[in-house]
């Protein structure tokens, strides 16, 4: 599948501004964040500012963005609609969520319940995300068990680099977070791991045989039905070069999960926490996007097959 | 509504039954797919780069071809033309949310609404098949409407009221019809020719049908032995111009 | 429910029926007009040819009509020819500056007029102009289409495949079909392929190459190339082996039984032994004697020999043809090899054939009489069909093969019998069908004495000096293409250079792109059209061109003409011309203007008559000098070739009511409309087969004008026409070829079918160029043209040489590799693609893909010139000089069909790939100014 950059910012975005929302939640009942007022109101408007750079990112990708409210009316069977609803669902509790920490102060139980509920809608949101992909039968590299808690899984973590950033920049104590990071990172690394062993040996989804409906026969493409490019090859007909592929899978490992683990650990240690958490998150947001281009790019469309692509 | 209708038993499924072991891969549905939509109910269907370097434009209908080895009829080109299947259970539709794409309960027809469609992708992304094209000049969705502002279209005498595609087929490899009532011409030909449905693995129960190739024989007797070397006039050859012929 | 689509709009506001010509197969088709513009064109399903349906050029046809590569206005040339720069003039001067010229060309000498005419189906119009005018060299396109199909089937069976005759759809068990890709049949052989196998009849295609039919066929055979002849005699060997012959038909309706004379060295060796009324002699076994052939109720001898009256010893025809073709050298195992075939697989083919034949024939319960007046009460056929086009034409021994294929139907009886292959209505005709062609002498007003276009029986009918060389230009009708019926396009350009200023002064080409396409070698014709005597005056003094696009061609024009396309004007699909008709009867058509021409040009029918009321030419003028006619429909309806038979043949006669022959009729047109375009006769059903020996078709053809005479037309098993010409090499007559021919005159015109190589395979060092180049028609494409419609040149806007798997891996290809292919004549360098189905020492691309940059309207970078490349570059319309430094023509010796796939090739992978296909040429500016000026 071709990777657009819009498609890449959203996912990769909304990842780290609703993990974060999810750990302020979650640390934010565990009192495990700065008790300044300020503090929450800024974080939070920080992890929506990423969700709403990446949501705004997103529809760019629409053809007709004018239209865009259309897309809340089928959440019934959507995804995509499922992940607008969500998304703009999460802004009440996240709105509320600051709100009630300014007014009520950040111990308040409507702030905790508030908090906590931001972040189930964000990871709710970005379930809705992982699902367009998770769900789309003819892709085989999203249309697995992997998806979901991936993009849920890498949520969080880049959710915990970013809290431990904010931390390190609020002036509270990131130890917690970053050890956290780190685990999440490791985990990341691993489930990422799993995804590409997955995807490298699970079986093609159909043949061109059954493709195009000779049973128990062997096809080769002889001729396209047009000699230059279309719709379908553009879209659907992407291929990255293995060599390719394989540089970026390692600058992957490193960049997204080895080195921000690293970062996380030595900032838990009070090794220049500061510099390493912000060191830590560019190179988290590098990988990650490097992450999702592979997962867009080697990604194949089973209607590849009409093209002789392998799928 | 993205949602799915409910398929009742019996209920009309219209479609198009293929027939590879006659298409010839002429391209004629192709185009006269083209210059039907072109200024009908879905047009323009636009081109891009029309005299240039890349020429490129919008089809819903698009003719491969294939080289075989194994199978009922082994080494063998196969022409396949590849349009919208009208699947039953179509993911492309579930997943626009806009409700722009959807599926006609009446006859199962599977559209566009091009008046609220966002131009998202995502149901292209969700069709097996390749049957959906974007519209870069109006940015939104198109795709074969299985020519409804035809088959319906009560301006058109009784006997044109047919897809444009299957209209035009000169090897009339293409029929259209009711493939949900078991007894319809189009239904009794799948029945005989052992129709198949594409990638049925995927599970979208694509209501179009592909008739596939065939191999007519001549049986034949053994095969007789050659005569030796310079033996001239057979037999069977002088015995049968020996016979009385008469003008 | 439809919320946003409105399911019941009309159509358009206007409906109009015309003819279809986005190539010249002529389906009938139904425009629908929005607002005076086109909204969609259908097949008209009344439509004798297409019945409704419609090709993918058919459908494009709404892309052609707003084309921007369309032309304006004359032009007339202002820089140096062949650079593309003209000044668009009116109308008044272009027509001033023709007549002018051709005005003192006609009062010096007319054939200095040299008149070409490729893709039109206004030849009875045309070649009517030259005749009047004078010149004999005219030739239409057949000449280097399939003039080899048309001359085997008219002097074997009165008939021809190519467009003369289809197919028994409905009826056959086997069909075989030689090197077609698409044909001219274009939507009736798809029609026909899709109602065969839906009756489960068995489809065998003989084609090296397995796509577009081939791929539907239930057997391939990868024939390799120039071969079919062997193959087919290998098939005549193993039915003469098993005696599976159909006699009856052979004594009934050929000259199987006709009586050679058999006296080597004399003057009428191999010719048939007659009677004093010139009928063939037979001998008759009842009663021992020699009787007359067509005699009623005689039991002829097919084997054996016997004595004339003379006393000379004389064998039935079929003997002869039994002696060579049961001798081994025509046994399957003789031959496979050379055919890239298994010998087993011939045996079974012949098994195959004999099986439908014999023990499945088709018995119609139709009573019918034929030529001697015998009743039958059925109509028994051999329902094997055959059709072969120019996978057979196209080799120089192409004539020789496509003869072989009417033997074999002619020894299977499949000639127009049930389930065979059928004559299309205005066919049969007499072997042969015409006059003489014209040139030998001039009438008074300047006319020829006959059309230039003609049907030599004798080698008197030759156009030939008293060196025994050509008279044409072309060199048609001489020794080195007796039978050049259509004329040799192809040699038109490199001998109008070659002839000089004094054979030549105007070169008027027609809807051809003969600097391109229809060049054997286009580099060399434009070099030719462009070429200086030492004076510094052109060689080819003017070149005018009538074209309705910005084809390569028009650049080499010192004036072009800009025609209306086919939606703007009229046409006539006459039965004087290439026929529409099919086995159920004649058929015409019209075409009318369905939309008017939003540019300066004008229909070249029009123009055609004009100029020639200009000139004054005979019949198309008045006794006052008057031009007749008015406009082309005005001389559709009026013109008359003969009394009562006029372009259209149906509502003639003062009430509309007469078929065929009649009075013109004023509402001709009026009715043809109001027919959607179209006329068609629905012969009766005992006239529908056997029409060659049946009376009443035979009576009711010649009632409606389409032959002179209701005699039986006996179709010739063997040539007796083929050995006049054979005698004359061998030193008999007056008329004799000159030394250099006469050898290869007395080996061609043998008068039963031969096979040799390819003339220029054989003459080729197999070693270096060992491999077949051919090319193949695209469906959706055609020729030149359909790259101007935005929406065909998506589907091939570049082509590829296609290679077989096995080669490819030799030289070590994959798909889009670049290759150098050479031939002796040239070099060429693209991309290839891998296949299977492919006879593995071939390669073939599609035809005509390949476009000069600039050209047709399109960027100068687009990929019909970029990568996009034409295989005639390796070609070349010279065979190298023989040992008396002549070159003859590279075509078939018999008929002067271009031999476009004899050529052997071999290829290299590019060491640096290119960027672009070559050769490339200059890139041509538009031709018409955006300004009505000059640009330079
Ligand atoms: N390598 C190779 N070369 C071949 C062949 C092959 O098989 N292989 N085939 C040969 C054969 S069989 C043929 S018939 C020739 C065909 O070759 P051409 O006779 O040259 O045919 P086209 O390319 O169709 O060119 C016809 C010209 O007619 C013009 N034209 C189109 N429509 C109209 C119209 O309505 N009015 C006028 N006035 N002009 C019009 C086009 O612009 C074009 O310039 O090619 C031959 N060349
Ligand atoms: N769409 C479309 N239709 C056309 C045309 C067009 O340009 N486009 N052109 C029209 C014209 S002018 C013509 S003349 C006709 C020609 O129509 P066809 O006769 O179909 O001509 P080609 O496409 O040249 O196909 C020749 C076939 O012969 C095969 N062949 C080559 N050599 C041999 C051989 O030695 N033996 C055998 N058995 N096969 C061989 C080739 O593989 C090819 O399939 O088509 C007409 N129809
Ligand atoms: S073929 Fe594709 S576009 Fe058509 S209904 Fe099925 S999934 Fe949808
Ligand atoms: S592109 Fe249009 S039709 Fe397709 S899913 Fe998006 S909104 Fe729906
Ligand atoms: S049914 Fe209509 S829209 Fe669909 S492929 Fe055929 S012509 Fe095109
Ligand atoms: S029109 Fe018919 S024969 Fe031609 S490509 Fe389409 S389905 Fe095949
Ligand atoms: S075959 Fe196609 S292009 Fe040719 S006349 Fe028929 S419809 Fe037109
Ligand atoms: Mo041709």
């Amino acid at each position: 599948m071709t990777p657009s950059a819009s498609v890449l910012l959203l996912t990769t975005l909304t990842g780290f501004g609703y993990g974060l929302l999810a750990w302020l939640g979650v640390f934010g009942a565990a009192r495990g964040l700065p008790q300044q007022p300020w503090f929450g109101p800024l974080a939070i408007g920080f992890a929506l500012a990423f969700a709403s750079a990446g949501l705004l990112a997103s529809t760019l990708h629409l053809g007709r963005p004018e239209r865009a409210w259309r897309a809340f009316s089928q959440w019934r069977s959507s995804w995509l609609s499922r992940e607008g609803v969500a998304a703009v669902l999460t802004y009440l509790p996240a709105l509320a969520f600051a709100a009630f920490w300014w007014f009520d102060g950040p111990g308040a139980g409507t702030t905790l319940v508030a908090g906590l509920a931001a972040g189930a809608m964000g990871m709710i949101t970005v379930a809705c995300t992982a699902m367009i992909y998770a769900s789309l039968k003819p892709v085989r590299h999203w249309n697995n068990a992997h998806t979901l808690p991936d993009y849920l899984l890498f949520a969080l973590y880049s959710g915990a680099l970013l809290l431990m950033l904010a931390l390190a920049l609020g002036g509270g104590d990131l130890k917690g977070a970053a050890l956290l990071a780190a685990v999440l990172g490791l985990l990341g690394l691993v489930a990422k791991l799993a995804y590409w062993r997955h995807v490298d040996h699970a079986a093609p989804l159909a043949t061109l045989g059954s493709a195009i409906g000779i049973r128990g026969a062997t096809a080769r493409p002889l001729d396209k039905p047009h000699f230059t490019q279309n719709y379908i090859l553009r879209e659907m007909g992407f291929q990255v070069a293995r060599k390719h592929a394989t540089r970026l899978r390692k600058i992957v490992i490193v960049c997204a999960f080895l080195a921000p683990t690293l970062l996380a650990l030595a900032a838990a240690f009070g090794l220049w926490p500061a510099a390493m958490a912000f060191v830590a998150v560019i190179l988290a947001a590098c990988g990650l996007l490097a992450e999702r281009w592979l997962f867009f790019a080697q990604a194949v469309h089973v209607a590849a097959l009409y093209y002789g692509h392998e799928v | 509504m993205t949602s799915l209708p409910q398929p009742a038993p019996g209920a009309t499924k219209l479609g198009l039954v293929i027939d590879l072991d006659t298409c010839v891969g002429c391209h004629a549905c192709a185009v006269s797919c083209k210059e039907w939509n072109h200024g009908g109910a879905s047009g323009p269907l636009p081109d891009y780069d029309s005299r240039g370097a890349n020429p490129d434009g919008l089809w819903f209908n698009r003719i491969h071809s294939y080289e075989t080895e194994g199978g009922a009829c082994g080494s063998r080109t196969v022409n396949f033309p590849r349009s919208c299947l009208h699947c039953e259970e179509p993911q492309c539709v579930t997943v626009c949310p806009t409700g722009a794409s959807y599926k006609r309960a009446e006859d199962g027809i599977v559209l566009v609404n091009p008046d609220i469609c966002i131009g998202c992708k995502l149901c292209s992304w969700a069709c097996p098949y390749g049957a959906r094209e974007f519209d870069e000049d109006e940015s939104i969705m198109k795709k074969c409407t299985l020519c409804v502002d035809r088959i319906y279209n009560e301006t058109l005498p009784e006997a044109e009221r047919e897809p444009a595609c299957v209209a035009s087929c000169p090897s009339r490899a293409r029929h259209f019809g009711d493939l949900g009532d078991p007894n319809s011409a189009v239904s009794l030909l799948v029945l005989a020719r052992g129709g198949v449905e594409l990638m049925p693995e995927l599970g979208y129960k694509p209501t179009n049908r592909y008739l596939p190739p065939r191999k007519a024989v001549v049986p034949t007797g053994p095969v007789e032995k050659p005569l030796r070397a310079g033996t001239g006039f057979s037999a069977s050859l002088l015995s049968l111009v020996d016979r009385v012929l008469s003008r | 429910m439809a919320k946003n689509i409105n399911i019941s709009q009309p159509v358009g506001d206007e409906v109009a029926y015309t003819t279809c010509y986005m190539c010249a197969c002529r389906c009938g088709i139904k425009v629908h007009l929005k607002d005076g513009k086109l909204r969609y064109i259908e097949g008209n399903r009344k439509h004798p040819v297409n019945r409704g349906v419609l090709c993918a050029k058919g459908s494009a046809g709404i892309m052609t009509a707003t084309s921007p590569s369309r032309l304006r206005k004359p032009l007339k040339r202002t820089g140096e020819r062949g650079t593309g720069t003209f000044v668009e003039i009116e109308w008044d001067e272009a027509m001033a500056i023709v007549t002018d010229r051709l005005a003192k060309i006609r009062a010096k000498d007319p054939n200095r007029l040299a008149f070409f005419t490729g893709r039109d189906q206004s030849q009875a119009l045309t070649g009517y102009f030259a005749q009047m005018f004078g010149t004999m060299n005219y030739a239409a396109h057949g000449g280097f289409c399939s003039v080899n199909m048309a001359a085997a089937g008219l002097y074997s069976i009165g008939g021809a495949f190519w467009e003369f005759g289809e197919p028994d759809w409905e009826h056959a068990k086997l069909f075989l079909m030689f090197g077609v890709a698409e044909d001219h049949d274009s939507n009736p052989i798809k029609l026909g392929l899709g109602v065969l196998k839906g009756r489960g009849a068995k489809f065998i295609s003989v084609n090296p190459v397995r796509t577009g039919y081939s791929a539907i066929a239930d057997e391939h055979v990868a024939i390799t190339p120039g071969t079919d002849g062997l193959f087919v005699m290998a098939l005549i060997h193993c039915l003469l082996e098993a005696g599976k012959i159909d006699t009856e038909f052979l004594v009934r309706y050929t000259n199987a039984h006709h009586l050679v004379i058999d006296a080597p060295g004399s003057a009428d060796h191999g010719l048939i032994a007659r009677n004093g009324d010139g009928i063939a002699w037979a001998f008759d076994r009842d009663t021992g004697s020699l009787v007359a052939a067509d005699a009623k109720g005689i039991n002829p001898a097919l084997l054996g020999a016997c004595k004339l009256p003379d006393g000379r010893n004389a064998q039935p025809a079929f003997a002869l043809l039994a002696q060579r073709y049961t001798d081994p050298a025509y046994a399957p195992e003789a031959v496979a090899g050379r055919c890239g075939l298994d010998a087993r697989d011939i045996r079974r083919i012949a098994a195959e054939i004999a099986e439908v034949a014999f023990n499945q024939p088709v018995i119609l319960n139709q009573p019918w009489t034929d030529s001697a007046g015998v009743r039958h009460e059925t109509m028994v056929g051999r329902p094997v069909a055959m059709h072969a086009m120019r996978g057979v034409s196209a080799h120089s021994n192409g004539f020789h093969t496509c003869r072989a294929i009417h033997v074999l139907q002619m020894l299977i009886g499949a000639i127009d019998s049930p389930g065979s292959w059928r004559y299309k209505s205005p066919y049969p005709k007499p072997i042969p069908p015409g006059p003489a062609p014209g040139g030998h002498q001039r009438q008074a007003n300047g006319a020829l004495d006959f059309p230039p276009l003609g049907f030599p029986r004798c080698p008197q009918d030759l156009l030939v000096g008293d060196d025994g060389e050509a008279l044409r230009l072309d060199r048609s009708f001489s020794w080195e293409a007796p039978l050049g019926l259509h004329g040799m396009m192809h040699m038109a350009i490199g001998e109008a250079y070659a002839a000089g200023r004094e054979r030549v002064d105007t070169l008027f080409l027609f809807m051809a792109n003969m600097a391109w396409n229809s060049a054997m070698n286009p580099a060399e014709s434009s070099r030719m059209l462009t070429a200086r005597d030492p004076d510094g005056q052109y060689r080819i003094p003017f070149v005018i061109v009538a074209d309705a696009f910005a084809s390569e061609t028009v650049a080499y024009a010192d004036l072009v003409l800009p025609d209306a396309t086919y939606l703007e004007r009229y046409d006539c699909i006459s039965l004087l011309d290439r026929p529409i008709g099919s086995a159920h009867g004649p058929a015409d058509a019209i075409r009318v203007p369905v939309i008017k021409p939003d540019r300066d040009v004008r229909p070249f029918q029009d123009v055609l008559l004009d100029l020639a009321g200009r000139l004054k030419l005979p019949n198309f003028v008045d006794a006052d000098a008057r031009p007749l006619y008015k406009s082309y429909p005005d001389y559709m309806v009026r013109h008359q070739r003969k009394p009562g038979v006029g372009p259209l043949a149906g509502f003639r006669g003062a009430d509309g009511n007469a078929i065929g022959k009649g009075d013109p009729n004023p509402d001709q047109i009026a009715s043809y409309v109001g027919n959607r375009a179209f006329w068609r006769h629905h012969l009766p059903a005992d006239q529908l087969y056997f029409k060659h020996g049946n009376r009443g078709y035979l009576e009711g053809a010649k009632a409606m004008g389409l032959i002179d005479s209701s005699d039986q037309i006996v179709l010739n098993l063997y040539s007796e026409i083929m050995q006049r010409f054979r005698l004359a090499a061998e030193g008999h007559g007056t008329h004799q070829p000159p030394e250099r021919l006469r050898e290869s005159n007395r080996r061609f015109m043998d008068p039963l079918p031969i096979w040799y190589q390819p003339v220029e395979e054989a003459e080729n060092d197999i070693r270096a160029f060992p491999l077949h180049a051919l090319t193949q028609r695209p469906m959706p494409m055609y020729h030149s043209w359909g790259s101007q419609n935005q929406w065909l040149r998506q589907i091939l806007p570049e082509n590829r040489l296609y290679l077989h798997t096995s080669l490819a891996k030799r030289h070590g290809l994959a798909n889009e590799d670049w290759v150098n292919l050479t031939s002796r004549n040239g070099s060429i360098t693209c991309q290839v693609r891998l296949m299977d189905g492919l006879a593995p020492d071939t390669v073939w691309t599609w035809n005509a893909i390949g476009k000069r940059s600039g050209t047709w309207a399109l960027a100068k970078d687009a990929p019909e010139s970029q990568r996009g490349f034409l295989l005639n570059h390796v070609i070349s319309e010279y065979l190298p000089p023989d040992s008396s430094g002549h070159r003859r023509s590279n075509s078939d010796p018999v008929t002067g069909q271009a031999a476009w796939f004899d050529v052997m090739v071999r290829i290299e992978p590019c060491r640096a790939p290119p960027r672009t296909s070559q050769p490339q040429f200059p890139a041509l500016p538009p031709p018409h100014a955006p300004a009505t000026k000059a640009r330079s």
